[in-house]
C-alpha cells in the first residue's frame, strides 16, 4: 500500500476568539473487512481507527473510526484560537502505524 | 395499528439498540439539540458525506463530549464517534461514510452533564457501499 499522505487545511490566519474550520483528508483504503477478493476470501481489515488533533498539547477533538468510514477518511471540525500556536493531526491505522501532520496558525 | 414508544421507535435493529444504550450508558436520549445533516438521495454509497451539529455553548463547564454516528441498516452499525472538548469552539463535525443500502443514519449526542440527545434521517441509497 502507498504510504497515506495525510493533508490539512488550516487559515494560516485568525483573530482572537475565533471559531476556525480545520479540514483533513488522508489517503487510506479503509478496508472494511467486510469485502472479498476475486477468490472470494475476505479481505482482512485495515482501517485507520482513530484521529486526534491538538493544539500546542491540548487535545482540540478526536474522532474513533469504524469500517464504515470511507476510504481517504475526510474529517471537518471546528476550533477556537486564543493564540499562535501549532496544531498536530494525528492518525493510527489498525497495523499500529502513526501518520502525522502539523500547521502553524498566527492569532493577531 | 400506530402504537409509538417514544425511545424505541429510534432502532430498528438490537445491534443498533445495544450500540446506543451502551453509548448512553443506559438511558433513553431525547429528541432535539443534536441535528444530522444528510442527502436525501446517495447515488453512490460508498461516499455518503454526513455532517452533524449540537446546540451547545461549548464553555469548560457546558459542553459537548461526544457524538456516536450509527448506521442502521450496515452490517455493523458502528461507523464513527466524535470527541469535542471546549477547544473545539463549536460542537460540529462532518465526515464521509458507506452506507450499504437505503436506511437511517442516526446520531447521538452526550453532554458533559450525561444528558443525551438523538436525531436520525434516512438516506436512500442507489448503488450500495459496503462491496462483497
Amino acid at each position: 500500500m502507498a504510504d497515506p499522505k495525510p493533508r490539512v487545511k488550516v487559515p494560516k490566519k485568525a483573530s482572537k476568539g475565533e471559531v476556525i474550520t480545520i479540514k483533513t483528508l488522508i489517503s487510506h483504503p479503509m478496508e472494511s473487512g467486510q469485502r472479498k477478493d476475486k477468490e472470494g476470501n475476505l479481505v482482512p481489515r485495515q482501517i485507520i481507527n482513530k484521529f486526534t488533533c491538538e493544539f500546542d498539547g491540548q487535545v482540540v477533538f478526536t474522532c474513533d473510526m469504524d469500517p464504515a468510514v470511507s476510504a481517504n477518511p475526510y474529517l471537518e471540525f471546528n476550533a477556537k484560537v486564543e493564540e499562535s500556536g501549532t496544531f498536530k493531526f494525528t492518525w493510527v491505522d489498525d497495523d499500529g502505524s502513526v501518520y502525522e501532520t502539523e500547521n502553524k496558525i498566527a492569532v493577531e | 395499528f400506530v402504537a409509538f414508544a417514544p425511545g424505541l421507535s429510534f432502532a430498528a435493529t438490537d445491534k443498533t439498540d445495544a450500540a446506543i444504550k451502551e453509548f448512553t450508558g443506559g438511558a433513553t436520549p431525547a429528541e432535539g439539540t443534536v441535528s444530522l445533516d444528510t442527502p436525501e438521495i446517495a447515488e453512490n454509497g460508498n461516499t455518503v458525506p454526513v455532517g452533524v451539529s449540537v446546540d451547545s455553548p461549548m464553555t469548560a463547564d457546558n459542553y459537548v463530549e461526544s457524538v456516536l454516528i450509527l448506521a442502521d441498516g450496515n452490517p455493523n452499525p458502528l461507523v464513527a464517534t466524535f470527541h469535542f472538548t471546549a477547544m473545539s469552539g463549536v460542537a460540529e463535525a462532518k465526515t464521509r461514510i458507506r452506507l450499504a443500502k437505503t436506511q437511517d443514519v442516526i446520531a447521538v449526542a452526550k453532554m458533559n452533564d450525561g444528558s443525551t440527545y438523538i436525531d436520525r434521517k434516512e438516506v436512500k441509497v442507489t448503488i450500495g457501499g459496503c462491496g462483497g
